[in-house]
């Protein structure tokens, strides 16, 4: 079964980041199933399934890491051939090696620019990279080191980094596991903030019906392949969904 | 070598004796101890070369890989060495590269356990080298490359030193930021456009290289030691990657000299004592760790 959301493959916007029968499979085991679905700018949709659906997996594809059949395109307003887009990945809540001789900072500079990160990094960039903590209100975590970072802390300032340089895509992979309420809807804030914004596209994988009902536009429930698709209440009052997650 | 480099690396020479003839001790005198002002030239250009892989190395816990780089180095240096070229370390250094590629993509591609790979590997190249230069004549000559000799450094062998020194210090400007982001998360480094497998097989050729330039001196035995402990026992003491690299290279540049030094005075292997005053370095700043 195919199920296209938005029936043609032609998208209805001009920016758009388009899946077309994506397939993966490890050995014997198909992973994904010829997965077709459409993620617009400016809306968030939520992936939903059960564990080893293949949602996570779908994300790796998404990032080039997960060999796949079929085809993963990016177009915008200002060309009709595709592109690569600017990806921003908020992983699940990674654990660090504690002893990681990288503070926050380092971590920052490392991953946004090109100054080498074990020479002085100087006031300017350093100023720059707590502009970008500040966002996500964790600028006093600059001079830790990232092992010892609490989940909710790790979670802001990967999101933080996701945000630079802009992305046209953001995926966040469950990013809400171990964080406290506060630094959850300051996460999700921060995320529709620069959605309207900025109008990137979001992907969501989350296992909490509440927030997805909350932040996603539109909700994709997949076990393999694509199940249902459309509105958040549509999917999630759904009978597929009932099945699978009720 | 043409005559007139020949004649620029002797004035070079004579510049590096000049400065250490200034110091305070027997051997520094004029005209003394030439072999002995060769290593320590060798150690002030490969300490900070090994300070600076070691911080990678430890921070993507690839101490086994590395050990495994330098069996290659060790049969790739026999195996220059039969194959008749007048400098066997270029036949060397290119057997090391093919080593290290062939480990580090057979790591990504197989569904093996990383460890029994580079086991493999390891295992099967070091017997090749022992089949290979033990073939009728016994184990004697195998001692310089097991061991090393610092006190036999050439000049024109540090000359190579210092061109891999800087090659290396190039690489590390431009490539550091890329293996730190891949050591902390791959996935985060992939859809930052990085790619994981290209960059470590990228290093994994300087480590190979590094390596097999510095075999002969170090000794296949002890070599690893050089790339883990500095980074080792820099980790315990700072937090952040600027110290941390600097600290590396500061104890391995200390110990390297402390090392050369007193192994001319006790007649010991000086790679030997090196790896012993780095490995005395890692236990105090174990403790200053713990205790803090």
């Amino acid at each position: 079964m195919r199920v296209n959301l938005h029936g043609t493959n032609a998208c209805g916007v001009a920016c758009c980041t388009k899946i077309e029968h994506v397939s993966v499979s490890a050995g014997m085991e198909i992973i994904l199933d010829d997965v077709s679905l459409h993620m617009h700018c400016g809306e968030t949709t939520a992936l939903i399934g059960p564990n080893g659906a293949g949602k996570s997996t779908l994300m790796r594809a998404i990032l080039g890491e997960l060999p796949h059949s079929g085809d993963i395109r990016f177009t915008n307003a200002h060309t009709t051939v595709p592109i690569r887009p600017v990806i921003g990945y908020v992983p699940q809540t990674p654990r660090f090696d504690p002893q990681y001789p990288a503070t926050v900072c380092d971590l920052f500079l490392a991953c946004t620019s090109r100054y080498p990160v074990w020479l002085p990094c100087g006031k300017k960039r350093r100023e720059w990279v707590r502009e970008g903590l500040r966002m996500v209100d964790v600028d006093y975590t600059i001079d830790r080191r990232v092992g010892v970072l609490s989940g909710g802390e790790l979670q802001r300032v990967l999101l933080a980094l996701a945000l630079n340089p802009q992305p046209q895509l953001l995926l966040l992979d469950e990013p809400s596991s171990g964080v406290d309420v506060h630094g959850l809807s300051m996460f999700y804030e921060t995320v529709e903030r620069v959605k309207e914004s900025a109008d990137l596209s979001v992907l969501l994988i989350s296992h909490d019906p509440d927030l997805v009902r909350k932040y996603a536009d539109r909700v994709v429930l997949i076990n393999r392949r694509v199940v249902k698709s459309g509105a958040p209440d549509e999917v999630l009052t759904s009978a597929e969904y009932k099945a699978l997650l009720g | 070598m043409s005559i007139r480099n020949t004649a620029v690396l002797g004035d070079i020479m004579q510049v590096w004796y000049a400065i250490v003839d200034l110091l305070p001790f027997s051997w520094a005198e004029p005209g003394q101890g030439l072999f002995f002002k060769n290593a320590l030239l060798a150690v002030l250009l490969i300490a900070p070369l090994f300070g600076l892989l070691s911080t990678m190395i430890v921070n993507t816990n690839m101490a086994f890989f590395s050990e495994s780089l330098g069996h290659g180095a060790f049969t790739g240096m026999v195996v220059g060495t039969l194959a008749g070229f007048t400098e066997p370390l270029w036949g060397a250094v290119v057997f090391s590269i093919i080593f290290a590629l062939l480990v580090t993509v057979t790591r990504a591609k197989a569904r093996l356990s990383s460890d029994t790979i580079i086991g493999v590997y390891s295992a099967v190249s070091i017997a090749l080298g022992l089949v290979l230069a033990t073939r009728g004549t016994g184990l004697s000559k195998l001692n310089s490359l097991l061991v090393g000799d610092l006190m036999s450094v050439r000049p024109a062998e540090l000359l190579w030193a210092a061109l891999l020194l800087l090659g290396v210090v190039v690489y590390w400007l431009i490539a550091a930021n890329k293996l730190v982001t891949i050591s902390l998360h791959r996935s985060i480094a992939m859809s930052r456009g990085i790619r994981p497998v290209l960059s470590e097989l990228i290093f994994s050729v300087v480590v190979a290289i590094s390596v097999t330039v510095a075999i002969r001196w170090v000794g296949m035995l002890v070599i690893n030691a050089l790339l883990i402990l500095p980074a080792a026992a820099a980790r315990n003491l700072t937090g952040s990657m600027g110290r941390f690299t600097l600290a590396s290279v500061l104890l391995a540049l200390i110990c390297g000299i402390g090392g050369c030094i007193g192994a001319y005075y006790i007649g010991c292997a000086a790679s030997a004592l090196i790896v012993l005053c780095l490995g005395g370095c890692f236990g105090l700043t174990m403790l200053a760790r713990v205790r803090s």
